[in-house]
């Protein structure tokens, strides 16, 4: 794709002027870094707090009196017991069981506001528009920015802008008002910490991002810190460790699928017979965590092997964690071997590296869970 | 201690004698890396022909490859860097040296460009 055609979110100008270099991504003309590095970033967003423009991820609205029950025709999780506000991850799955997509949806009470990847936003909404029940409405949000602020500093840096967004707790959403303007606040993100996820009208968004950026606590975090922290928080990166030959069993995603939908066959969803077999049977590759003894980072295709010879299993993520600091990954391995405490090996350009698996995620989570 | 020759692949190289030389990465070269987490060196007694692939310099980013600017024999290299690999970022051309070289053919070193022409070559 040339750069002309690359897309770019409201907060462009803004990161040209930060000094970010920008790299194609989905589409979008996104900032990697800023003039600090990622590992910077990333040690910042752990200690204090980071801003990240998400802009480029699809924002939809969906309202309807059965929308709750069309959301659950198409993904393996309860919608219609999600209480007012209260979010939800869950994941589209194909016919196969396959993942379509990852997405994180809030009842806002008169709609559901549900974002989804910005790479898989257009297939995404095309395939909910052609299973719309006719008393349901849905409509792409593409006049609001979608700004992350995450790290343990979030919440007293939201005490100054909107007081009330710091009432959340994590995995609950409003819509809020906010520098005067009207926002949807999510208390989550994809750091493994404390954090809100705005979205908030295009126009307004430079004026929010530069008045957040101009506190102390805070700094402009790109893409490549983004990729660091969820790494180390040992979320999925769709493309990457979920695609649509990957299930939410092998994905070690089982909380996201409801048991009562499995065990009620009046229930039905795509893939819903895969996933009962899979639920109830097993699968033969599971999504495990790998921490390595050695320096050199393990990456994305990097075959895992059990004795020097026999491959068990393959890379889907992998990098230095800053905070971790060591190499970590993301892999699927042959249900066999994905026992925590497993010793494996790994060759690096023909260098033997000794991984063992480990329980994700590689950091603690240390999200905002009830009021103090 | 003798001026700086700079590669096309952003290596610097310092000669130390006759027939030794001195390489690592240039500062243009370490930010657009990145912070560098693991730098992989050659065996010392290694062969290395120009061009070929010598080392690996591992960021939070990407991996990226290090060509060999001349022709040579491995006899030193910097074992500083498997614990402080940061070295490349904060003191390219210092501390964060990579390899020392005995040349097969110092004419090679000609062939490089001196810091006025390497600098103007990254202004582009």
């Amino acid at each position: 794709m040339s750069k002309t055609e690359l897309k770019r979110t409201p907060l462009h100008p803004l990161h040209i002027l930060q000094n970010a270099q920008m790299v194609p991504f989905s589409g979008y003309e996104m900032p990697v870094q800023y003039t600090k590095g990622v590992k910077q970033e990333h040690l910042h967003t752990r200690k204090h707090a980071g801003l990240f423009d998400i802009s480029h991820m699809g924002q939809v609205k969906l309202s309807g009196d059965s929308a709750a029950q069309f959301l659950e025709s198409l993904l393996p999780s309860r919608i219609q017991n999600l209480p007012h506000n209260a979010q939800r991850y869950s994941v589209f799955i194909n016919e196969q069981g396959g993942i379509i997509d990852d997405l994180m949806i809030t009842n806002a009470g008169d709609y559901f506001f549900v974002v989804i990847n910005a790479a898989c936003k257009d297939n995404d909404i095309k395939y909910m528009q052609s299973h719309l029940p006719d008393d349901c409405t849905l409509e792409e949000i593409t006049d609001f920015a979608l700004l992350a602020l995450q790290g343990p500093k979030a919440g007293s840096v939201m005490q100054r802008y909107c007081p009330e967004a710091t009432e959340l707790v994590f995995m609950t959403g409003a819509e809020f008002t906010l520098n005067s303007v009207p926002c949807f606040i999510n208390r989550c993100g994809y750091t493994g910490e404390d954090g809100f996820e705005i979205s908030i009208p295009a126009e307004q968004a430079e004026n929010l991002a530069r008045s957040i950026l101009a506190e102390e606590e805070v700094e402009f975090i790109g893409l490549g810190a983004r990729d660091s922290l969820r790494l180390e928080a040992g979320y999925c990166l769709y493309g990457h460790d979920l695609d649509e030959n990957t299930s939410p069993v092998e994905a070690n995603l089982n909380w996201v699928i409801s048991k009562s939908r499995l065990e009620d066959e009046s229930q039905s969803y795509p893939g819903i017979e895969t996933i009962r077999q899979q639920y109830q049977h097993g699968v033969e590759r599971l999504r495990v965590g790998l921490l390595s003894d050695g320096k050199a980072p393990i990456r994305e295709g990097t075959s895992i092997l059990y004795d020097q010879e026999e491959c068990i299993g393959k890379v889907t993520s992998g990098g230095f964690g800053p905070s971790v600091e060591k190499p970590i990954a993301i892999a699927y391995i042959n249900k066999q071997y994905a026992a925590v405490g497993t010793q494996l090996i790994v060759k690096v350009r023909n260098r033997i590296q000794h991984v063992k698996v480990v329980a994700l995620p590689f950091v603690e989570h240390r999200y905002y869970k009830r009021r103090t | 201690m003798s001026a700086l020759k700079y590669s096309e692949d952003h290596e610097w190289l310092r000669v130390d004698d006759d027939t030794t030389v001195t390489i690592g990465i240039t500062d243009f070269a370490q930010k657009q890396l990145g912070d560098v987490v693991y730098v992989e060196l050659p065996e010392i007694g290694q062969q290395v022909t120009k061009d070929e692939d010598i080392a690996v310099v591992e960021s939070v980013k990407a991996a990226s490859d290090i060509k060999a600017p001349v022709s040579g024999t491995v006899l030193e290299i910097n074992s500083l860097l498997s614990d402080e690999p940061e070295k490349v970022n904060t003191d390219p051309t210092g501390k964060g040296w990579f390899l020392k070289l005995k040349l097969d053919n110092p004419a090679e070193i000609d062939q490089l460009m001196d810091e006025a022409a390497y600098l103007s070559s990254i202004q582009e």
